[in-house]
């Protein structure tokens, strides 16, 4: 049998090749967005993909596929991701680059309205194979705007996915696998994780994972810790503190919040008796309450103790380093949180 | 292009508050591209090469007049008078900020000098520059409001519906487009249909004015009809003031991946305070000696402010959640 060779990525490296794969395999899918790749319209004069696209995910595209499918757009949220709409309902897979996640607040239009809606508006007749990407995480000096998380917006809205990956592994299987999806699927980038080294094998193969599937990156018996994207591995140094405290921690990664992988998440639950859930977003309303509610109303009689959540607070991401710094989660909240449960 | 009047017109004082506030705020960039390579401040778009544009427009203005900005606005901030004390302090997150901390570099904002707040979101205080238009006019004030936004936010739909917003209601707001040529990298030939930023002004029926950003006085004469417009109740003007900023896009991004090292030294070599200086002393508004102390004084206050921000103290934990609110519950 052929052995798949893999290799070591970076975060970004690996959502890199998984897009150029996708490129090269199906002439239908384009990439937009703010500076995709940059100098637009100056190749002739020596200039081409000085940005990349966000944090370089989309570096070196436009040497290989050129301008038809690597478009720089220019500042116009709305009119890009629109487009991307309409270009995704009549035979193209667009993955657009958001940037920010925050700047949601400008192209809320057409992803709530148009990108969500528009196959069950239509009775099923329309497909919105659309692919926005966007960039998550406080802890970068880059305040109030720039910094947030806001996956609860968009699980909110019937009619969009979304999935979260945790390591270079998991971004780019779920950077193809939402890129071949037929609805809309919303990737949360945290730029944390971009910054950290992984002992991860990406294999060179373009290959998937199912979008609605949690994975286990730690079993465990004492207490359950979910995580999402960035704090899946924050969740993972927890539970390597747990386990020399005696304590042994299982390691939920959600990947994906919309579908939600319940089962996994109630079967974990139904093993340790005690969940901890960890969320880089706002607390109301969000990822965490949901899983908070799911486990209550439906393993309310297993559970040892409530499910405790270890998010930001209710407030915008500040500026300050010291203020931002308290801010975030860290491994100390994620294991007081346990403890909580388990003294 | 619109071009100024001779400098005769303007008192001596204004030429030397023009000439000054424009080395404030070099020196202040200057300094904070130094907190940035030196890891204190954690990244800030640099407004050097562009200090004429705000300053013009701004010596028309009075506290209780609007200034709204973008992500690179330190140099709307000192023109419309926020203290560089504490614009320092606010780069570097402590307390005795403008925005006490919490803001920082993309968001600093001082009501008390009119200054409504810098914004990180591209296009994003447009419309709000224009609600602050429509408040002056419905509460009869003679208050102008200006906003200040690049090449690359005058794509966004925010610009097309609040200049036909203040077109219709005859607003007080002046919409100034700092045109830098670049949007981080991507040329402003490369997105601006037709070319002009200004010319769209003709459809809505309001002035629009291509203006050299990196003359002062050219500002000065086009910022003061605007104001007279906004004031008299005439409504908004538009106007692109073509400039160049002569650092990167932010923190330690080279240009020179996407622009060449001939066109930096052609705007370069029009830098609007080399300009100025030598109008001044050409035309014998002031000596050589005179400029070289306002030089050496802004210099002083900058090291002043660094000062300032470096021994405050930063916030103390509990401001993580205050301020979310007024009242709550
Ligand atoms: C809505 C939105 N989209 C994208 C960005 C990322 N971004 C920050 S500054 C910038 C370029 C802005 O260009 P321009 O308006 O010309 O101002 P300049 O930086 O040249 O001063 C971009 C794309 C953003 N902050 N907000």
């Amino acid at each position: 049998m052929a052995q798949t060779k893999t290799r070591n990525l970076t975060f970004v490296q690996a959502i890199n090749e998984g897009i150029r794969q996708e490129l090269e395999r199906d002439p239908n899918v384009i990439v937009m967005g703010v500076d995709v790749a940059g100098a637009a319209g100056k190749a002739d004069q020596g200039f081409i993909d000085h940005f990349g696209g966000s944090f370089g995910m989309t570096k070196g595209l436009i040497q290989k596929f050129g301008p038809e499918r690597i478009l720089d757009t220019p500042i116009a949220e709305n009119g890009f991701i629109g487009a991307g709409v309409g270009a995704a309902a009549t035979g193209l897979r667009p993955l657009v680059d958001l940037m920010f996640a925050g700047f949601v607040g400008v192209a809320g239009d057409q992803i709530f309205n148009n990108a969500a809606k528009m196959h069950y508006m239509f009775g099923g007749k329309v497909k919105i194979p659309l692919t926005i990407q966007c960039q998550t995480s406080a802890g970068h000096g880059s305040a109030a705007q720039h910094s947030e998380t806001l996956y609860a917006l968009f699980t909110h809205m019937p009619g969009l996915k979304c999935v979260v990956p945790s390591d270079p592994y998991t971004a780019k299987g779920l950077e193809i696998a939402a890129i071949r999806d037929d609805d809309p699927v919303i990737i949360f980038q945290s730029i944390t994780l971009m910054g950290m080294n992984f002992d991860v094998n990406v294999p060179e193969e373009p290959y998937t994972l199912p979008i609605g599937k949690a994975r286990i990156v730690k079993e465990g018996t004492d207490v359950t810790l979910i995580g999402i994207g960035l704090t899946t591995q924050i969740c993972l140094q927890a539970a390597k503190q747990l386990e020399k405290q005696g304590y042994s921690a299982e390691v939920v990664d959600l990947l994906s919040l919309s579908p939600l992988d319940e089962e996994a998440i109630l079967e974990s639950v139904r093993k340790t008796r005690k969940i901890v859930i960890t969320d880089e977003d706002y607390p109301r309303c969000s990822v965490s309450s949901d899983i908070s509610a799911l486990v209550a109303e439906q393993a309310f009689d297993i559970l040892d103790a409530p499910p405790v959540r270890v998010t930001a607070p209710h407030a915008s991401v500040p500026y300050s380093p010291v203020l931002e710094e308290a801010y975030l989660i860290s491994e100390t909240k994620v294991l007081q949180a346990a403890m909580s449960l388990l003294e | 292009m619109a071009t100024a009047t001779t400098s005769s017109a303007i008192t001596k004082d204004k030429l030397l508050w023009m000439y000054e506030t424009m080395v404030l705020i070099r020196k202040f960039e200057e300094q904070a591209r130094r907190e940035q390579d030196s890891g204190r401040l954690r990244g800030t778009h640099s407004a050097i090469g562009q200090e004429a544009v705000p300053t013009g427009i701004c010596a028309h203005l009075k506290d209780t007049d609007f200034v709204l900005g973008n992500h690179r606005s330190h140099h709307h901030c000192i023109a419309k008078g926020v203290d560089v004390n504490e614009m320092m302090a606010e780069l570097l997150g402590k307390v005795t900020g403008t925005n006490r901390g919490k803001g920082g570099t993309m968001h600093i904002a001082d009501i008390t000098k009119g200054m409504l707040g810098a914004n990180g979101v591209v296009g994003s205080n447009i419309p709000v520059a224009t609600g602050v238009g429509l408040s002056a006019k419905t509460r009869k004030t003679d208050q102008v409001s200006v906003v200040f936004f690049g090449d690359g936010a005058a794509q966004q739909g925010s610009l097309h519906e609040s200049i036909n917003l203040a077109a219709i209601w005859k607003l007080p707001v002046i919409y100034v487009c700092e045109n830098n040529r670049y949007a981080e990298s991507t040329p402003f030939e490369y997105s601006v249909a037709g070319g002009s930023i200004a010319n769209r002004a003709a459809g809505y029926g309001v002035p629009g004015v291509t203006v050299d950003g990196q003359n002062v006085l050219d500002m000065y004469e086009v910022g003061g009809e605007a104001v007279r417009r906004a004031r008299a109740g005439e409504g908004p003007t538009l106007i692109e003031a073509q400039t160049y900023r002569y650092f990167g896009h932010y923190g330690a991004d080279n240009p020179l991946g996407y622009r060449s090292k001939e066109e930096q030294d052609h705007y370069m070599s029009k830098d609007c305070i080399r300009q100025m200086r030598k109008h001044l002393t050409e035309s014998k508004f002031a000596t050589g000696a005179e400029l070289d102390a306002i030089d050496k004084d802004c210099h002083t206050r900058i090291e002043a402010a660094t000062k300032f921000g470096v021994d405050s103290p930063f916030p103390d934990l509990d401001e993580l959640t205050t301020d979310v609110y007024i009242k709550y519950p």
